[in-house]
């Protein structure tokens, strides 16, 4: 009872201005103040290069949110995704195939180099279908199983794709000496993003990166938001509270999940591009494990299902990782007299966060409405339990 | 009474479900055995007999008994709280470690005599053993006892933290570079030799702790008080609390039991592998669960089972596709018998399945 009063006294802001929703205002700042945000940075700076990473992890948090947040199809194998659409920007714009001599829509300068050089905008779909296509097929194999084997199949699939990485540098499974994915080693270099009208995309001057990325993380916000309200969204919800029930509903679960699983990975391999080109290389190393958690942590650390949550997450995991990690806690075990790099301790940090966010706030920083709820439920029914044993 | 008095009709099935029930029951078995029986005929072919392919197996024996004693630990932590430990592949590694760093302390060196070795030894997988279940029971009191009443995303997220955090710990500790352990009991020389199959110390060393171990862990589970409280609360937490049972001892238990197996595949590891490396966990994690999962999880003779075919088959793509594809081809198969059988070779026992 004192929860519901709480609730009741608690001041709620107003939930209108005029004529003009709170929520609209908000994000019409939002989107005005990262617009405007390389305005205040020098253009080469640290800043503006973490910030376009950030804007990318957004693309990719949104992606997997689609999966696990919407649908609750637990996702360990997301990097696999980022994989394929690293790989498709690897293959098809930059000189790695050196005997094929394709130019689709790209500078002088590349015109004359061999292999193919597709334009991004070009490659962007390219990389969405196959990702999204094996989104699908990977699905397929999960559609019959419940929520731990699919965990546990979505992070075999990521590992098979991270060692196919990883040793298809002389043949596939020990068969031929085609050196596909060159290992560790990496393609590199990898062609800039090149878009019409647009200044030159340089490593000096980040501000066309940075809009590029905002540029595909707001469209996938808006993605978002259309389908977390549509038919299928709400299927996706269905789906993720009671199986059964959404079935009997007449909910197609196998169609409504497989396109789940598309089109989180749609989002992952469109990321995988960019950040293919930004990085400018695309090896092995960076499709490990780690990566499907670290985008993991950020939807969770957000909220699951949650988008705005997710954003949040996705940007205060991504300065954690590039900024505070690396920068301001470097010299903090020097100062304790402890003989240790810091940074090597990147994933245990993130783990720690991960337990202890789990153990306080499993909800996350901004909990979606629905699943705050259940959270209240639960905690109302272990009341209940107390006051049982208790008589 | 009514519906007594209704003439029960045999069922007649379909074609196809008589069809889909073989391809479950057989198409998994069928799978597991292309490698073997392909390599097998090849070798006939190449040599005219069988003794590489046994070699491997044999080999694979060994191994695999290292992963059942880890599989062990997924499967019954899996049959009494449906979570998937992410950490336990790392327990085994903080075990190896253990072990690497007591030889150390205890002064083992390849020239100890055989009855010294013999003692320090067992000394050591008393600790690492004891060492290993008390931290799983600390991380389950930690992480997932607070989460009992959670939804189910939530503990299975706070093991993959302590993955991490186990990491860290192994990668403070002894860095990133792969140590070597003294090959203290000459685990590649030849003990006997049968049909052409040599028998190495190492085979004979993983054959004397997990065999004990095993029947040790069977009769416990079957026969004991704790055992059958065990059973008794996989099957059902509320009816098992209002039976008298103490369930958070019991899982606590659990924990215990899982952390203690690890433990002893950690020191055989370090003297098989004769090498401890922070980043071993998440692999061995990941093909013991695909074990436990081979076998029916929540099944102990389950994971036994798949912990040895597992090894098998490890070996046999160890030594004939190539070491770095054995990952890829064990998660092949860990994805092949989720979608032809996902209850496992021998069933499955848990709440969800029962």
């Amino acid at each position: 009872m004192s929860a519901m009063t709480a609730r009741a006294r608690a001041i709620k802001p107003p939930e209108r201005i005029g004529k003009i929703k709170m929520s609209t205002i908000f994000t019409v700042i939002v989107i005005a103040v990262a617009i405007l945000l390389p305005f205040f940075y020098e253009s080469g700076s640290g800043f503006m290069n973490d910030a376009t990473v950030a804007l990318v992890y957004v693309v990719m948090a949104l992606g997997l949110n689609i999966v696990v947040g919407f649908a609750g199809l637990l996702d360990l194998g997301y990097v696999a995704f980022f994989a394929i659409g690293a790989y498709t920007m690897g293959w098809l714009a930059s000189s790695w195939f050196s005997k094929e001599d394709i130019h689709v829509g790209v500078s002088e300068i590349l015109n004359n180099q061999p292999g193919i050089h597709l334009n991004w905008l070009i490659v962007l779909p390219v990389a969405a279908i196959a990702a999204a296509s094996l989104g699908a097929l990977l699905g397929f194999p999960t559609l019959r199983l419940r929520g731990d084997y699919i965990a546990i199949v979505t992070l075999a699939f990521g590992e098979i794709i991270g060692r196919i990485a990883v040793n298809s540098d002389d043949g596939i499974f020990g068969i031929g000496h085609f050196n596909l994915t060159n290992g560790r080693a990496g393609i590199t270099p990898v062609d800039k993003i090149d878009i019409p009208l647009v200044d030159r995309f340089t490593t000096l001057n980040l501000r066309p990166w940075y809009w590029t990325a905002l540029a595909l993380a707001l469209v996938v916000l808006f993605i978002n938001f259309r389908l977390r309200d549509s038919r299928i969204g709400r299927a996706w919800i269905a789906i993720r509270e009671d199986e059964v029930a959404a079935i009997s509903m007449g909910i197609p679960t196998v169609r409504v999940k497989l396109l789940a699983y598309a089109l989180g990975a749609a989002m992952g391999g469109m990321a995988g591009t960019f950040l293919g080109s930004f990085y400018n290389t695309v090896n092995a190393d960076q499709f490990e494990f780690s990566f499907s958690i670290f985008v993991l942590a950020m939807i969770i650390l957000g909220g699951l299902g949650s988008i705005w949550g997710v954003v949040l997450g996705a940007l205060v995991l991504s300065f954690i990782n590039t900024n505070l990690i690396p920068d301001v806690l470097n010299n903090v075990p020097g100062k304790l007299g402890l003989d240790f790099d810091l940074t090597e301790l990147g994933f245990g940090i993130f783990g720690f966060l991960l337990v202890i966010m789990m153990v306080l706030r499993p909800q996350g920083l901004i909990p979606e409405k629905r699943h705050q709820a259940e959270f209240a439920e639960v905690l109302e029914g272990e009341h209940d339990v107390v006051v049982e044993t208790r008589a | 009474m009514e519906s007594a008095s209704i003439p029960v009709r045999p069922t007649r099935r379909s074609r196809g479900e008589v069809a889909r029930e073989y391809v479950s029951r057989f198409g998994l078995i069928a799978i597991l055995l292309i490698l073997p029986v392909a390599y097998g005929i090849q070798d006939l072919q190449d040599e005219g007999n069988l003794s590489r392919l046994a070699t491997n197996i044999k080999d694979g024996l060994s191994n695999g008994a290292i992963w059942a004693l880890i599989a062990v630990g997924y499967t019954l932590v899996y049959g009494i709280i449906e979570l998937i430990n992410f950490a336990h592949g790392d327990l085994f590694m903080i075990g190896s470690f253990v072990s690497y760093a007591l030889i150390g302390t205890v002064g083992l060196t390849t020239a100890t005599g055989n009855f010294g070795l013999l003692f320090g030894l067992l000394l050591i997988l008393v600790i690492a053993m004891v060492g290993c279940g008390t931290l799983n029971v600390m991380i389950e009191r930690v992480g997932y006892r607070p989460l009992r009443n959670a939804p189910k995303l939530a503990p299975l997220i706070t093991a993959v933290g302590f993955s991490f955090i186990l990491q860290n710990v192994g990668l403070l500790w002894l860095g990133g570079s792969h140590h070597g352990v003294p090959d203290l009991i000459e685990s590649q020389n030849d003990f006997f030799t049968v049909l052409g199959v040599p028998v190495t110390h190492g085979d004979i060393l993983a054959l004397v702790v997990t065999v004990p171990l095993f029947i040790f862990l069977v009769t416990f589970i079957a026969r004991s008080r704790m055992g059958r409280a065990m059973r008794a609360t996989a099957q059902d937490p509320q009816a098992a609390r209002l039976m008298g049972i103490n369930v958070d001892t019991t899982i606590s238990f659990t924990f215990l039991t899982g952390g203690l197996m690890a433990g002893a595949a950690g020191l055989i590891y370090a003297l098989y592998q004769t090498d401890v490396w922070f980043f071993s966990g998440f692999t061995a994690g990941l093909i013991a669960f695909t074990a436990a999962v081979m076998g029916g999880i929540g099944n102990l003779k389950g994971a036994i089972l798949g912990g040895l075919i597992i090894g098998c088959l490890q070996q046999i793509s160890d030594n004939r596709i190539g070491t770095e594809w054995t990952p890829v081809i064990v998660f092949a198969y860990l994805v092949l018998i989720l979608v032809f059988r996902p209850q496992g070779l021998l069933g499955e026992e848990t709440r969800e399945a029962g």
